[in-house]
Formats: C-alpha cells, sequence, structure tokens
C-alpha cells in the first residue's frame, strides 16, 4: 500500500531496473495507491483507492448514525437524502439579479448533525450521479469528500463557534447558519479547486500534455473560488440563515437535535471548548498565505542559515526592535537540533508544489488536516468508551 | 442542474424556474424507464453483467491516455444503444448537449492557455491555438460525453431497481443499496411536494416578486420540506415497524444469469481488456 507520492517514485524506477535484487517481488506485488486525485493508475498491477478518502467518514458516519438512531436511520436517512436532492434543484435568486444553486449540506448539518448531512448528501449526490447524470460516477468520491464531509463539518463548526450558548430562538443563529452555509460551501469548492489544480502536475502523457483537468492551481483556485465567494456562496448563506429563521418561527424543535447534543458535551467538557479553536484554526488556514505578503520575517522561526545570510541577519535586526543577533555566531543548539529534524514538508514547501503561495496553502491544509483527524479519532474513541461505562451503570 | 440547457426558452420568475426543473427531472427519469421494457440486446443482459460492463467500460475510457481510445469507447457505446434500439439523437441530443455547454465552458479556455506547441492563430485576437491544450480539451469533453452515455444506457436499459440490485456485485452493503432505493422513491414524493408548493403560489401571485420576498419563499418552502422530511421519516419507520421490520434488510434476489449473459461476459470482458491494453500503453 502506497501513497501517491511514494508509488510515483518507487514503482517506475524497479520496473525501470528489473535486474536489481528485490525487483521481482516488488514489480509482481499487487499495489494499492491511496489518493483522491488520480483517477486511474498509469502502473500495470496497481489499483487506485480512489475513494479512500471519504471512505472512512462514511464508516465513522454509518457508526454514528446507527448509534444515535438505530432502526430509524433507514427512513430518516433516505427521506433526507430525498431532501437534499430537492435542494440542490432550487433556483435562488441572488441579489444582481444572477440565480444560484445550493447544497443544502449547511442545512443538513445544523438540523442533522454532521454525520447524519454526510451520509444524506453522499446519498443524494450518489444518486444524482447514477441516476441523473450530474457529477459523474467516478467523481462521486471526491465529490461527497468535498460537499458532503468537508461541507458538513465547516458548517457545524461554523454554526456552534457562532452561535454559541444562544437560544434556539435567537437572531444569532441566523446569522451563525448563515455564516455556516457561506462558508463551508467555500472550503468545498476550496478543497475541489486544490485537487483539480494539481492534476496537470501529476498527469501528463509523454509529451507533457494534461491528460485530465489542465488548470493548474493558479488558474483553478481563483476560477473555482470567485463564483464560490460571489454566487454559490451567497445562495447556501441565503438558503441556511433562511430556513433557519423558518424553523425558529414554525417548528423549532428541528434546531435542537445538533444544540442539544453541543449541550450534552458541554457537560463533558470535551467537545465544547475546543469547538471555537476549529473555527480559529480554519480562518487561520484560510489566511495562511497572507503571512507571505506581510514584510519581514517570521520572528523567531529563523533556521541556522538565516543566522548565516547578512541579509537575512538584517531582516532579524529589524523584526527583533533593533537587537543585533551576536556576530558570527548561530545559536549552536538550532545547529546541532536543526539537522536532527527534517520536517516532512520541509519550509511548508510541499515538494511537488513549485508555486510557493499555493505550497503554502496546501501545506497549512494538510497540515490542519492532520491535527483534526487526529482530534476526531481521539473524540471517536472518547465518545465509546463513555457510552462503554454508560452501558455498564 | 445539468440539463437546464435546452429549457431556457422560459425565462420566467424563479418559481416557475424552479418548477421547470422539478418537472423536468420527473419527465427525464420517466422518459428514461419506458425504454427497459423493449426487445433490445441490453434489455436482455442481466443487470449485474450491464452495470460491471458500463462502470468496466466508463474506467477505460477514464484511464485512456490515448483520444483514439475514448473515441472506440464512444462508438461501442453507440453501438450498444442502436442494437438496444434507444432513439440515439432524441434520448442523447440534450444530455450530450448539456453535457457539452458546461464541460466546453470549463475546457475551452485550456485551448489556449496551455503551454505547448503552437497550432494555429485565431485571426485578429491573436490567440494561439496550443496543441496540448487542444488535446486536453478534446480528452476532457469525450471522455465526460461517453460517461454520461454509458451511464444513461444502463439506466435506460435497466429498470432502477435492478440497477440498485446489481450495485451489490461490487461489494456495496445491502443496507446502502436499500436507502438509495427508498431515496429514489421520495425524490419523487418530495418533487412532487415541492412542485405542488411553488404553483400554490404561483396560481395565487400577480406581478414579479421581488428578489428579497423570493429568497424568504425558497427559504419557507425548503423549511416546510424539512418538516415534512421528518414526520415522513418517522411516518415511514412506524409502518415499518409494525409491519415486521427489526433492523435488517432482506431483498428479494432473482437475477439469474442466461445464455446470453455468457454470450456477453466474454465479449464485455474482451472489449474492456482490448480498450484498456491500448489505452494505457
Amino acid at each position: 500500500m502506497l501513497g501517491h507520492n511514494l508509488a510515483k517514485g518507487f514503482i517506475p524506477y524497479w520496473a525501470a531496473n528489473p535486474d536489481q535484487p528485490g525487483a521481482e517481488v516488488f514489480n509482481h506485488t499487487a499495489k494499492v495507491v491511496c489518493s483522491r486525485q488520480l483517477t486511474t493508475s498509469p502502473w500495470p498491477n496497481t489499483t487506485i483507492a480512489l475513494y479512500a478518502a471519504a471512505a472512512p467518514f462514511w464508516y465513522i458516519a454509518g457508526k454514528r448514525i446507527k448509534k444515535m438512531l438505530s432502526m430509524r436511520m433507514v427512513p430518516l436517512l433516505s427521506v433526507f437524502a430525498a431532501f437534499s436532492f430537492i435542494i440542490m434543484m432550487f433556483n435562488l435568486p441572488l441579489p444582481g439579479g444572477t440565480t444560484g444553486h445550493a447544497t443544502g449540506a449547511a442545512i443538513a448539518a445544523i438540523v442533522l448533525g454532521p454525520w447524519g448531512s454526510i451520509l444524506a448528501v453522499s446519498i443524494a449526490l450518489a444518486i444524482q450521479a447514477i441516476f441523473f447524470g450530474d457529477g459523474g460516477i467516478l467523481a462521486i468520491g471526491a465529490n461527497s469528500f468535498n460537499i458532503a464531509v468537508v461541507g458538513s463539518f465547516v458548517a457545524i463548526w461554523v454554526y456552534n463557534a457562532v452561535a454559541g450558548k444562544s437560544a434556539l430562538t435567537a437572531s444569532r443563529r441566523v446569522i451563525a447558519a448563515g455564516l455556516a452555509g457561506y462558508l463551508s460551501i467555500n472550503a468545498a469548492a476550496f478543497v475541489t479547486a486544490l485537487q483539480f489544480g494539481v492534476q496537470p502536475m501529476w498527469f501528463t502523457d509523454a509529451n507533457g500534455a494534461p491528460l485530465y483537468a489542465p488548470y493548474g492551481l493558479d488558474v483553478a483556485i481563483p476560477a473555482m473560488m470567485i463564483g464560490h465567494i460571489g454566487i454559490a456562496g451567497l445562495a447556501e448563506m441565503f438558503i441556511t440563515a433562511g430556513v433557519v429563521a423558518y424553523l425558529q418561527r414554525s417548528d423549532v424543535a428541528l434546531l435542537s437535535l445538533t444544540a442539544q447534543k453541543d449541550a450534552e458535551s458541554k457537560v463533558d467538557g470535551t467537545w465544547a471548548g475546543t469547538r471555537r479553536l476549529w473555527v480559529m484554526i480554519a480562518l487561520m488556514m484560510v489566511l495562511s498565505p497572507l503571512g507571505l505578503l506581510a514584510a519581514g520575517t517570521a520572528w523567531g522561526e529563523w533556521g541556522a542559515e538565516e543566522f548565516a545570510d547578512p541579509a537575512a541577519r538584517q531582516a532579524i535586526t529589524e523584526a527583533s526592535l533593533g537587537a543585533t543577533p551576536p556576530v558570527d555566531s548561530t545559536p549552536e543548539g538550532l545547529l546541532t537540533l536543526g539537522s536532527w529534524f527534517e520536517a516532512p514538508i520541509p519550509d511548508y514547501a510541499v515538494p511537488f508544489i513549485s508555486n510557493e503561495v499555493v505550497g503554502y496553502i496546501f501545506s497549512a491544509v494538510m497540515g490542519t488536516g492532520l491535527v483534526m483527524l487526529c482530534f476526531l479519532l481521539y473524540g471517536a474513541i472518547a465518545d465509546r468508551f463513555r457510552n462503554n461505562n454508560g452501558a455498564t451503570n | 442542474m445539468g440539463g437546464e440547457a435546452h429549457h431556457g426558452k422560459r425565462r420566467g420568475n424563479f418559481i416557475q424556474r424552479t418548477i421547470d426543473a422539478l418537472t423536468e427531472t420527473l419527465e427525464r427519469s420517466l422518459y428514461a424507464e419506458q425504454f427497459s421494457e423493449q426487445r433490445g440486446l441490453l434489455q436482455q443482459l442481466d443487470p449485474r453483467v450491464k452495470f460491471v460492463s458500463m462502470l468496466g467500460l466508463i474506467i477505460t475510457a477514464a484511464a485512456a491516455r490515448h483520444v483514439w481510445v475514448v473515441a472506440a469507447v464512444a462508438l461501442c457505446a453507440l453501438f450498444f444503444a442502436f442494437i438496444s434500439r434507444i432513439p440515439i439523437i432524441k434520448s442523447f441530443g440534450p444530455i450530450w448537449l448539456g453535457m457539452f455547454i458546461f464541460s466546453g465552458l470549463i475546457a475551452f479556455p485550456a485551448i489556449f492557455i496551455t503551454p505547448g506547441p503552437t497550432l494555429a492563430t485565431v485571426p485578429w485576437l491573436q490567440w494561439n491555438v496550443s496543441a496540448y491544450g487542444l488535446q486536453s480539451a478534446v480528452f476532457l469533453l469525450l471522455r465526460s460525453e461517453v460517461s454520461i452515455t454509458l451511464s444513461f444506457l444502463l439506466i435506460m436499459t435497466t429498470p432502477w431497481m435492478h440497477v440498485l440490485k446489481s450495485m451489490r456485485v461490487i461489494g456495496i452493503p445491502t443496507l446502502v443499496v436499500v436507502i438509495l432505493g427508498m431515496t429514489y422513491r421520495y425524490i419523487f414524493l418530495m418533487l412532487q411536494s415541492a412542485s405542488d408548493m411553488f404553483e400554490a403560489r404561483q396560481s395565487r401571485m400577480i406581478g414579479k416578486l421581488p428578489d428579497k420576498e423570493a429568497r424568504r419563499l425558497a427559504a419557507a418552502t425548503v423549511g416546510v420540506l424539512l418538516s415534512k422530511s421528518f414526520q415522513l421519516g418517522n411516518d415511514v419507520f412506524l409502518a415499518m415497524q409494525s409491519r415486521g421490520y427489526r433492523g435488517e434488510v432482506y431483498t428479494l434476489d432473482e437475477f439469474a444469469l442466461r445464455r446470453s449473459d455468457y454470450v456477453a461476459i466474454p465479449f464485455m470482458l474482451l472489449i474492456v481488456c482490448t480498450g484498456l491494453w491500448f489505452g494505457l500503453q
């Protein structure tokens, strides 16, 4: 089982050197490559786990829902998937005379919670692709990951962070819902743009002509984001905020599902405290390239090379309010420690991504994603322990 | 969404447009279903054989590194449509056009902005047509057209419940298949409710609704649908429970391979393997 980067170096190398010891084994073993971006395998004997990214979320979502709703889940999920499907057809008038479609992922996450929303929206996307030809069958995995998984999580985090402990009928919840809708669809679009943008770097024919999506990150990101910041984001914002406002007037019980869960976990003190943090991280993640535009150096983040370079020393002096670093002396600890630790993504520049800004964003997203995954895993395990304890008591 | 292109003549207000989109979805799936009863080649085959073959051909088209292989798969799809007695232009024309416009919008700029050897220059504008750009645009369009044609071929020649059941061949859990099947039914129910709500409003309305009001109306409709979904989900659960549902799902499995399938399996396998062989060279 290989990651995409390893596979890119590994498989061609051994295929090209069949005489070396071990080559026989490597070349003839079945290999699984985990990648969201690859849609096909350029290597013989290799299967692409295209759905690998969405699969663990579907799995956890299935388990959670099973626990939460037990037998009720089958009809309820079906009905909600149908609901999500219908929402995607609504033609919403936007300020300025255009119209837009919403995905409904944010409102589904607010009412059902993220796990229920992941399943319902994924099913709606699958039916769209299979029966109505919208979206492509091989893209169901990627679509579900972007819209259902990323969209639902961002929506519920933003909504809970902004809404806080406010009353179910508070207008703060309407604002929270609007923000959740707007940010969730934009996060989904951004992740999608990344997936499009890396394709021409990875998939070209012998001449270097792109085989799949032809646009690099420099085109894909602005092209996706302009449409979503301007149109799709607004559609999602109006629908999410509007529905929450409507439910406040007519069916407040529907809003209590996720709010109650929030209140419960507040007693345990595991999730509530971190929710705000999530949102801050997400915001910092999006804003991280601003760091490159800011003048000067990141204070305290100097490497050994920067102490050796005169221009960099000047920058350090300025950043340290005139305190010049000792002449000719890279701090010794930095020299020794610096050589010990090789970061997997040195200097935040992902090796296969040439553009610095984009690499920065990509690294931030990856890093944050890793942290979030760790926390989610922790949360899932902690929940299980709690439930077990509850069962034995 | 995807199929709005050929419905553009009624540029009415948002209510009318949403009703149109909803009705069109209904129409499209009813139209697709009528062909599954006809006597044609694909209709004779076992749904599982069809499902795996179509998926194999879609993967072949997606994997191919040469345009001609994708084009060959496209010809194959047309051939299957022809011998399954599906009117090609009438059935696929609107779908192809919609896909062409949608993917074309994405693919078109690539012709000019992808780096590569210059093939020609557009007079007056002085835009250079890049060979690689043209190639990747053709790839993108052709692949999406082939994929959508093949999936519609499957849908048009197979009752949808059979399509769902055949998904279990590739390891999709029964529970997921059941949820997909129920969802498909509820979609029609909710299309009807949404359409009724909009029509009721439309029939009581004179003049144009201000945008702000229209957004309120849309949100309120979604809210009503949401409440209805909850109600419906609970009702259906109770109905299922009273009929003995205890959380396990069983489906009838009456599929059996026939002689035509035993002919079709090696044939399809040959096409897919040949396609993959040439496509990956």
